[in-house]
């Protein structure tokens, strides 16, 4: 790449390095007002929530992080680490101080704090609807940095541009989505700039920035292991190919100590950052890299026999050594019962270990592998552009570019294992992406410049991608010429055949300098501009339409083109909020836990923090059992008003209903009475009259059907596009005292226990032994 | 509404004349208000008169006083007449207490069939009217009449001062009890041009409480015999050409309102986002702009004054306690407020976007405020237009250094050894 360059840029070099400099100040100052607006760019599009809905937090988890922000902002950091959440898990309750990954609510207390300070009175919630945004610009910049890094700056700019407005991180980041995952990108993508960095300068201040920014990271999300397994993973490879070096030893060493050291400072990793088997690889390589430094300082200072004899020596103690370092490893491993992995991180090694052993994960949606179409939804024309930058990659193959290589084929993979962690791949899809159409661009356009010398005026582009070359140009020199002569070759007529397949083969190669026929070149430019055209088109429309809906405001469009809104679940929680106690303790299926707490401020038996399965197994056996155990389960619990979710009124498909089976399975997983195939007929789920007695006795049934017979007179439900199996019913142990506009949401109090005194209990056993459901009445409480 | 509007004509003589309230009313008491009348029956005209507090130093049981001042004092065997019109808040109470959701909302009413005075009293008659012609019972002081939807008691004669005979009237009133419970207003004003309002509202409806369940089938399919005495949707009257105007409550926007302009008033119909029954409560936020013209004025003596409507924009509910913030711009002084009735007043500071000094608020005070409080009031202070140039300079100066800074340090040579 080096010599090519050189070449092209011969005349300009001998105008004189005045003129030089001056182009690269001129470059400097393009590429930085480039970045501005591609942080302009990142920021912008994710406004689309804002402006088509309303600046508001979305969805479940932001509403946990909200709720922590507000704490955080009025109590203050020491009261933050302390707090005991008593309105969560009742009765348990959470210690969310030491259980929460800090990083995105201090990130935004502190925000929020700093714009105090300058008597800016912007409100908690605004702070976190805008942090997600705003780290998305970071994100982008940080990724700009790497690909710097990587393979020069024009490469970086289109990768911060891609991921400016990649969909799958656009996804998680949109105005209002504020979750861990975007900051966690940032931190991410920044963690692996300044590995990246530390590794191409040797300088220890990078070393150190590193393992602060990865402590950020380790503040920030769980991913933090993907880090801590990549960059050892890594450093392995570059040892195994003999690509030993100081800087290698400095870009690792340090992260591993003070990294470690950091990481177990956040109280919910703590000594997990030296006891989980997700740590335990980059422990190995840390003592493998220092047996290799070692190696290579005897080789430095033996001659070569008396290093022979050295090498045998060390083999065999440090072979003794490590056998066993690995045994007292394997012995504390095998101690713990899951091989000290946790449950997440098991499901990654084995896709199919969670709908094998843990219900619990396997029932969300995020944690489902994704489908082909999700990929190109997520990053779009990406996915064919990401080969064609590993091949970028190859030539010349340096340590930057065999890290960006193991990080995309890591990543590929855990995204194929869940949905959610294509958000993972996207920022290493952008990178790839952007070096793919950087080197694209430079050679198509480097040979529209060879043929026509008389023609000024270059795409901007390409002037801009040549300005940045030579700015590499001194970083790539060491590297061997040979290489850099013959590959060129091979990746472009690679690269050719995968970026643009319209485009002919190149017709000649020349021996120095590889040059396309003007024709071809000048239409693969056209191509590739139509493929990132394209791609902006796929991003807006995503960010405008798919990822925008905060899914707690539900809008649809009525014929005549007005907007009808389905504002029902903040219309059950407003009513919860005002005209319940304030002690009371709402049950809902997990789901709505978050919500409930932070929208409603009312105790919940369970939330989205799914760390105790036994006591969701609890609510979901209540939900599905017979309405007077379920009493007695709910009533042991105090719960004073459970809440249901029904989107049969108006077609809301992801309501209760639809979810009831994993309440079975997870309820069944702990307490055996409950058993699926009581609640399917022939193996199919359904709610009509062939519904199963159980299942149309399970209260969860009961508690979304009520009355609901007399709003169209035959009960026909819109989500499961039948009529329902038992229309006409009541409760004996449950009253309704609020039901949404739609329907939505439906809020059921328990009546007293006086009730069931007065001979209400007699009524209901004769009503069961009429439905035949004799053997689910003996079961007793799990919580007598 | 829980106003009852008691209308009272006496005759009396002297140069003062005293009212008295028994307790339990002067708690609600919203507003007095006296007018003389004189002439004939068609031709009459009436004279404001003022009305302050006062002690009655003989009045029994806690009595509570107001002094008239008569414009022209009357000659001993002199009679004039006089109209009081006094507004009670929460003067009926709901039995039963709960009602379930088709039931119909009874009240009680108690009142005295006397009205108390310090003053005998020749000849009295007093009116009840009930808004439907449901009247479950009524106390007799006899003569006491009952003819469709009004009640009389009376005329009574030649009664001693502070007689009283208490009446209790139940009757079916199904309009909906809307209170608001607290009202905080906000005004705040900028001399950029925009006036913004800020209203924070806690809405209950004080009629009787709705008993087990509300049953969603039953309010959508019998509107009419459903939750009778529940309310769903309030109208706000706000001033003309009223801007960027927002209802959201503490978890976002709600969706359901809707705005009508034109040129002499603007109309913000809102919709709780459920429908209120009896002791169900609700909180909300209401926000726009004014233009700043409409509202703001300079005195002869060079001072400015604001001129804006007290009271609560909500039509037809009450305020059990309203306060009413004024947030004068950073730099005025001397804030003093002319409101045609009483209120408490005291000061506070505010700091909002770039403040250094934080914003002068006078804050009023007021229970007990009705649709009759909609009247305007000033508050006058002065300011120095200088000062509306502080912050964008503040702005100005710091992106200057800003870059001044930067220019400083690509200039400087700060490694510690030449390379």
């Amino acid at each position: 790449m080096a010599s090519p360059e050189s070449a092209v840029n011969g005349p300009t070099m001998t105008a004189g390095a005045a003129s030089k400099s001056l182009r690269n100040a001129f470059g400097g100052v393009i590429a930085f007002i480039i970045l501005v607006l591609i942080g302009v760019l990142a920021f912008s599009i994710r406004l689309f929530s804002v402006i088509k809905y309303e600046s508001v937090i979305h969805e479940f988890d932001p509403y946990f992080n909200y709720r922590v922000t507000q704490f955080l902002s009025k109590n203050g950091i020491y009261d933050f680490w302390n707090w005991f959440d008593d309105r969560t898990w009742y009765p348990l309750g959470r210690v969310i101080g030491g259980t929460v990954y800090p990083g995105l609510t201090l990130t935004a207390g502190t925000i929020w704090k700093v714009v105090n300070s300058l008597n800016i009175p912007l409100s908690v919630e605004t702070v976190c609807v805008f942090t997600a945004p705003i780290f998305s610009a970071f994100a982008s910049w940080a990724a700009y940095l790497l690909t710097k890094e990587v393979k020069g700056p024009g490469a970086g700019l289109t990768a911060a541009a891609l991921l400016a407005m990649v969909p799958s991180y656009i996804s998680r980041s949109v105005a209002g989505s504020y979750d861990n995952e975007a900051v966690a990108i940032f931190a991410l993508v920044f963690t692996f700039y300044l590995y990246i960095k530390t590794l191409n300068t040797g300088s220890l201040f990078y070393a150190t920035l590193n393992a602060l920014a990865y402590f950020y990271m380790v503040c920030s999300w769980g991913g933090y292991t993907f880090i801590i397994n990549l960059i050892p993973m890594h450093v392995l490879l570059c040892i195994v190919t003999g690509r030993y070096s100081s800087r290698l030893y400095i870009a690792y060493a340090p992260l591993v100590v003070l990294g470690t050291l950091l990481a177990s400072l956040v109280p919910v990793v703590g000594f997990n950052a030296v006891l989980t088997s997700e740590h335990f690889a980059s422990f190995l390589v840390f003592i493998i890299i220092h047996v290799v430094a070692l190696a290579y300082y005897i080789k430095g200072i033996l001659s070569p026999k008396m290093f022979k004899v050295a090498v045998t020596l060390v083999v065999s103690v440090g072979l003794a050594v490590c056998c066993a370092v690995i045994a007292i490893l394997i012995a504390v491993v095998a101690s713990s019962p899951t091989k000290g992995w946790s449950g997440r991180s098991l499901t990654l090694l084995d896709p199919t270990y969670a709908s094998k052993y843990i219900p619990i994960i396997a029932s969300v949606s995020e944690h489902q592998p994704p489908t082909w179409p999700s990929y190109f939804m997520d990053i779009n024309v990406l996915a064919f552009l990401v080969p064609a930058g590993i091949i970028a990659c190859f030539m010349p193959l340096t340590d930057s570019s065999s890290f960006v290589i193991l990080y995309i084929v890591t990543s590929v993979y855990f995204s194929g294992v869940m949905v959610r962690l294509m958000l993972v791949l996207a920022p290493a899809a952008c990178i790839l992406s952007g070096i793919a159409l950087s080197e694209a661009f430079n050679v198509l356009t480097r040979s529209i410049k060879f043929q026509l010398p008389g023609i000024a005026g270059n795409p901007s582009i390409a002037s801009e991608e040549n300005g940045s070359s030579t700015v590499v140009a001194p970083n790539d020199i060491p590297k061997t010429e040979e290489a850099a002569k013959e590959k060129p070759a091979k990746k472009n007529r690679k690269k050719e055949k995968e970026n643009v397949e319209k485009k002919p083969t190149p017709s000649k190669t020349e021996k120095r300098l590889l040059v396309l026929p003007l024709e071809a070149s000048v239409i693969a430019v056209l191509l590739l501009v139509l493929l990132g055209a394209f791609y902006v088109v796929h991003c807006v429309w995503a960010a405008a339409e798919a990822y925008s809906a905060p899914s707690i405001v539900l809008t649809s469009h009525s014929n005549d083109g007005g907007l009808h809104v389905f504002d029902d679940f903040r219309e059950a929680y407003s009513w919860l909020s005002h005209n319940t106690d304030v002690d009371d303790k709402v049950a809902s299926w997990w789901d709505y836990g978050y919500q409930t707490t932070a929208m409603a401020n009312r105790t919940v038996l369970v939330d989205n923090n799914t760390w105790n399965n036994t006591h969701i197994a609890t609510v979901g056996t209540a939900m599905s059992s017979p309405e007077k155990q379920a009493w007695e389960i709910f009533h042991s619990l105090d719960v004073k008003y459970v809440l249901v979710v029904f989107g049969g009124v108006v077609g809301y498909p992801s309501d209760d209903i639809n979810k009831f089976l994993w309440m079975v399975r997870i309820g069944g997983g702990v307490f055996p009475h409950i058993k699926e195939p009581d609640y399917l007929r022939d193996g199919q789920y359904r709610i009509d009259a062939q519904a199963t007695p159980t299942m149309l006795n399970c209260l969860m049934y009961k508690l979304s059907y009520f009355r609901f017979v007399e709003t169209d007179g035959k009960g026909f439900d819109r989500v499961r596009r039948t009529e329902i199996g038992k229309k006409h019913f009541k409760l004996t142990h449950f009253e309704e005292v609020f039901t949404t506009h739609h329907w939505m949401v439906r809020i059921y109090k328990l009546k007293p226990q006086r009730n069931r005194i007065r001979g209400k209990t007699k009524k209901s056993k004769s009503s069961r032994s009429v439905s035949s459901k004799r053997d689910v009445r003996g079961k007793r409480n799990p919580w007598h | 509404l829980s106003l009852s509007q008691v209308e009272n004509t006496g005759k009396a003589a002297a140069s003062d004349v005293l009212l008295a309230f028994p307790p339990t009313e002067a708690e609600h008491l919203a507003e007095v208000k006296a007018q003389a009348a004189s002439g004939k029956k068609r031709k009459k005209t009436y004279a404001h008169l003022i009305v302050e507090p006062t002690d009655v130093p003989d009045a029994p049981n806690g009595a509570k006083g107001f002094r008239l001042a008569l414009h022209n004092p009357l000659s001993p065997g002199e009679t004039t007449t006089i109209e009081v019109l006094y507004m009670l808040t929460h003067s009926m109470e709901p039995f039963p207490a709960e009602i379930s959701q088709s039931d119909p909302q009874l009240v009680y009413y108690r009142d005295s069939a006397y009205i108390l005075s310090p003053y005998r009293i020749k000849q009295q008659t007093t009116f009840i009217k009930t808004p439907s012609t449901n009247v479950q019972s009524f106390s007799r002081v006899e003569p006491t009449n009952r003819a469709g939807m009004e009640l009389k008691y009376g005329p009574y004669e030649d009664l001693p001062a502070y007689s009283y005979s208490p009446v209790l009237v139940h009757f079916e009133n199904n309009n909906p009890f809307a209170v608001v419970e607290e009202l905080v207003r906000e005004v705040e004003i900028s001399h950029w041009g925009n006036l913004q309002i800020t209203e924070h509202y806690t809405l209950a409806h004080g009629g009787a409480k709705l008993k087990g369940v509300f049953s969603r089938v039953d309010y959508q399919s019998r509107p009419s015999a459903s939750g009778v005495s529940s309310f769903k949707n309030l109208l706000a009257r706000l001033p003309p050409r009223v801007h960027s105007v927002y209802y959201r409550d503490e978890i976002g926007n709600i969706s359901s309102s809707r705005l009508r302009t034109d040129s002499r008033k603007s109309e913000l119909e809102i919709e709780p986002r459920y429908p209120l029954f009896g002791g169900w409560k609700s909180t909300f936020i209401i926000g726009y702009g004014l233009p700043l013209e409409d509202f703001l004025f300079e005195s002869t003596d060079g001072k400015r004054y604001l001129n804006f409507t007290f009271g609560c924009p909500l039509s037809g509910t009450v305020v059990d306690k309203l306060t009413l913030k004024v947030v004068l711009p950073e730099g005025s002084k001397d804030p003093s407020a002319v409101i045609p009735f009483p209120v408490e007043e005291h000061m506070e500071t505010k700091y909002s976007y770039l403040d250094v000094v934080g914003r002068p608020v006078l804050v009023l005070e007021k229970k007990n405020v009705v649709p009759e409080h909609n009247i305007p009031f000033q508050v006058y202070y002065t300011f120095n237009p200088i000062f509306m140039l502080a912050e964008p300079l503040m702005l100005v100066s710091t992106v200057f250094f800003l870059f001044a800074s930067c220019v400083a340090y690509l200039h400087i040579d700060i490694s510690i050894r030449k390379g």
